[in-house]
């Protein structure tokens, strides 16, 4: 089913504006997030397309070709996840698997059949007759998950589906999140404040703040191409170069860093991934903390960028510099981001 | 083992309020079994006043059963989707429902019992007919079980549960069937047996509202101590007990458990 949102928009009673007007189409099978920091209007424009919360006036929202704007939510037939998964704790895991069939009146026969199916699919059988409050955390997720895809609904809605999770279990369940969410086929919606979440389970990623959709892309488009400095910072932490340029030179505090003429009027970007140490590097500055983290150090670096900002990288290998030594940086040009200055991006 | 001072002491006072408290029960109940009070247990133990109640008496018992559970009823239809609606629409006009729905715990019965009468007292159908009590008892009863199941509600995520059902398909109605009342069951339970118990013992209301046709078991324990004899009154207050005891045990349960949930 192909999910199109035109000018969706939503004002609280209150006056706050919780969504500004967004269009978005997400294409059959396709599993979309939408990604922000909290309060950014994600989780307001997820419950607009499950109808849970009635959009502004002149927003439309259609499944393929029906107009569902005015639809009831019973009568949408979405699945939802929700963020505490909400399994009704008065029924076994099997009564809350079948209880969209069972109140669409579906015939017993078919109805057992149907929650065999999704219980097997999302490895439950054997706790099929468990009741809710005897489960884990990730066998709840998974009750949750199977409970709103048994109906077989035109979308599935997960609002932070793996936030009730321990850090732990996050990571391992989210790989398995996003294998089951595969193997349903089946148009998704996912909301999250977590980017290795969004990129791990993502066909494409809808960047919200405050209220505003930045930018929808694949994974790889917004880390490499970021519309703005929102984006750059909030996928993958890009930080500013911020120098005098002159004549296609950046001067920083700390050296200096030449640049194709197309930078001119724009603000470099570089990701830590993408800074080395290098005994000929044209930038210097002081080590101010070494963190390790497993598979590399994290050196944190004064002096390079003005203002006494410090600019992060990592740092491969066994050994790394000492806090408050001297070291030499190298950043490769075609690494670089441009984008035009933050006032302009927030409009 | 070697006991302090104060242990003795704190067993002591302990022993005396417990006897103030249970000697005059125990004398009453053993009154009801006498066969003459004033010449003591040497008279005997009978049965005889006990079933002397009930020739008496049993007219109000069963009344006062009949208005219980008609009183539970009445209760539940109003008071279940009441507290739903209440716990729904939190905001300051709910509060003042929930305030005005609980001012007959404030107000004496008496007055309650008064206002009645200047209103209705004139219909004269209604004003001799059970169902005048039975008003009053609901006036009386719904608070408790209004709060009751509120509380219950306020502890779960009921908001999210509802909003699940919705997306599963489920009419407003059947979410309130299937998921509403099933796990606000235990506030329900706690609430029922408090208008229960609290429709059996009230005195003061139905004294007010009572006609000499339709007396409830405590007026007509009232009646029993003005004009009987002291060993039927005694064998009175002892049915009344084996009568309210056991439900105050289960609503005892009921409420702890309710709470246990709630936490």
């Amino acid at each position: 089913m192909t999910l199109t949102i035109e000018t969706a928009a939503k004002t609280f009673a209150d006056g706050t504006r919780a969504l500004c007007p967004t269009d978005l189409t997400v294409g059959p099978g396709e599993i979309l997030s939408l990604l922000g920091p909290s309060g950014c209007g994600k989780t307001t424009l997820l419950r607009i397309i499950a109808g849970l919360e009635r959009p502004d006036a002149g927003s439309r929202i259609r499944f393929d070709e029906t107009d569902v704007t005015g639809l009831a939510v019973e009568h949408r037939n979405v699945g939802m996840v929700f963020q505490s998964y909400a399994l009704f704790p008065n029924m076994s895991v099997r009564a809350n698997v079948g209880y969209g069939l069972k109140v669409r009146k579906v015939p017993a026969d078919e109805r057992r059949q149907r929650v065999d199916e999704v219980l097997r699919l999302c490895r439950l059988t054997d706790y099929a007759d468990r009741p809710t409050h005897a489960l884990s955390g990730g066998q709840r997720q998974r009750v949750a998950l199977a409970r709103a895809v048994a109906p077989r609904p035109k979308i599935l809605l997960l609002d932070e589906p793996l936030s009730a999770l321990d850090a732990a279990l996050r990571d391992s369940l989210r790989d398995e999140l996003a294998a089951m969410l595969r193997q349903f086929r089946i148009t998704a919606v996912f909301v999250t404040h977590d980017q290795s979440e969004a990129m791990a389970i993502a066909d494409r990623i809808a960047v919200m703040s405050s209220g505003t959709m930045l930018q929808v892309g694949r994974p790889e488009e917004l880390y490499h191409a970021p519309a703005n400095t929102f984006v750059a910072r909030f996928i993958g932490n890009a930080m500013p170069l911020a120098g005098q340029m002159e004549n296609g030179v950046l001067h920083l505090p700390g050296g200096r860093l030449e640049l194709p003429a197309s930078a001119a009027g724009k603000t470099a970007y570089i990701r830590s991934e993408n800074i080395r140490l290098d005994q000929a590097g044209s930038l210097e500055g002081k080590v101010e903390t070494v963190t390790f983290s497993g598979g590399h150090f994290r050196l944190a670096v004064g002096g390079v960028l003005p203002d006494g900002s410090l600019l992060y990288l990592q740092h491969p290998g066994r050994t790394a510099p000492e806090s408050g030594s001297t070291v030499r940086l190298t950043i490769d040009p075609s690494d670089l981001i441009y984008l035009a200055d933050q006032t302009s991006t927030h409009s | 083992m070697k006991r302090s001072l104060a242990w003795w002491l704190q067993c002591a006072v302990t022993l005396v309020i417990a006897a103030f408290l249970l000697v005059p029960a125990i004398q009453s109940i053993l009154a009801g079994v006498t066969a003459n009070y004033f010449r003591g247990l040497s008279s005997g133990l009978t049965l005889k006043w006990i079933g002397r109640v009930w020739e008496l008496y049993s007219a109000s018992i069963f009344l006062s059963l009949w208005l219980a559970i008609a009183c539970l009823v009445v209760t539940l239809v109003i008071g279940v989707p009441a507290a739903y609606a209440l716990a729904r629409n939190p905001g300051r006009l709910s509060r003042m429902l929930e305030e005005f729905i609980s001012l007959p715990l404030a107000i004496p019965g008496l007055a309650l019992a008064l206002a009645l009468l200047q209103l209705y007292g004139t219909l004269s159908g209604f004003r001799t007919s059970w169902t005048f009590i039975l008003v009053g008892h609901v006036l009386y009863t719904l608070p408790f079980m209004v709060r009751s199941v509120l509380a219950v509600l306020m502890a779960m995520d009921f908001r999210s549960l509802e909003e699940s059902a919705a997306t599963l398909g489920a009419s407003a109605f059947t979410r309130f069937r299937t998921v509403i009342v099933p796990n606000a069951m235990p506030g329900i339970l706690a609430g029922a047996l408090t208008v229960v118990t609290l429709s059996i013992g009230e005195f003061n209301l139905t004294w007010m509202l009572h006609t000499p046709y339709l007396k409830t078991l405590p007026v007509g324990l009232a009646d029993s101590y003005a004009s009987m004899r002291l060993e039927v009154a005694s064998a009175y207050t002892l049915v009344f007990f084996a009568m309210i005891v056991p439900l105050l045990m289960a609503m005892q349960w009921a409420s702890a458990r309710a709470q246990r949930i709630a936490q």
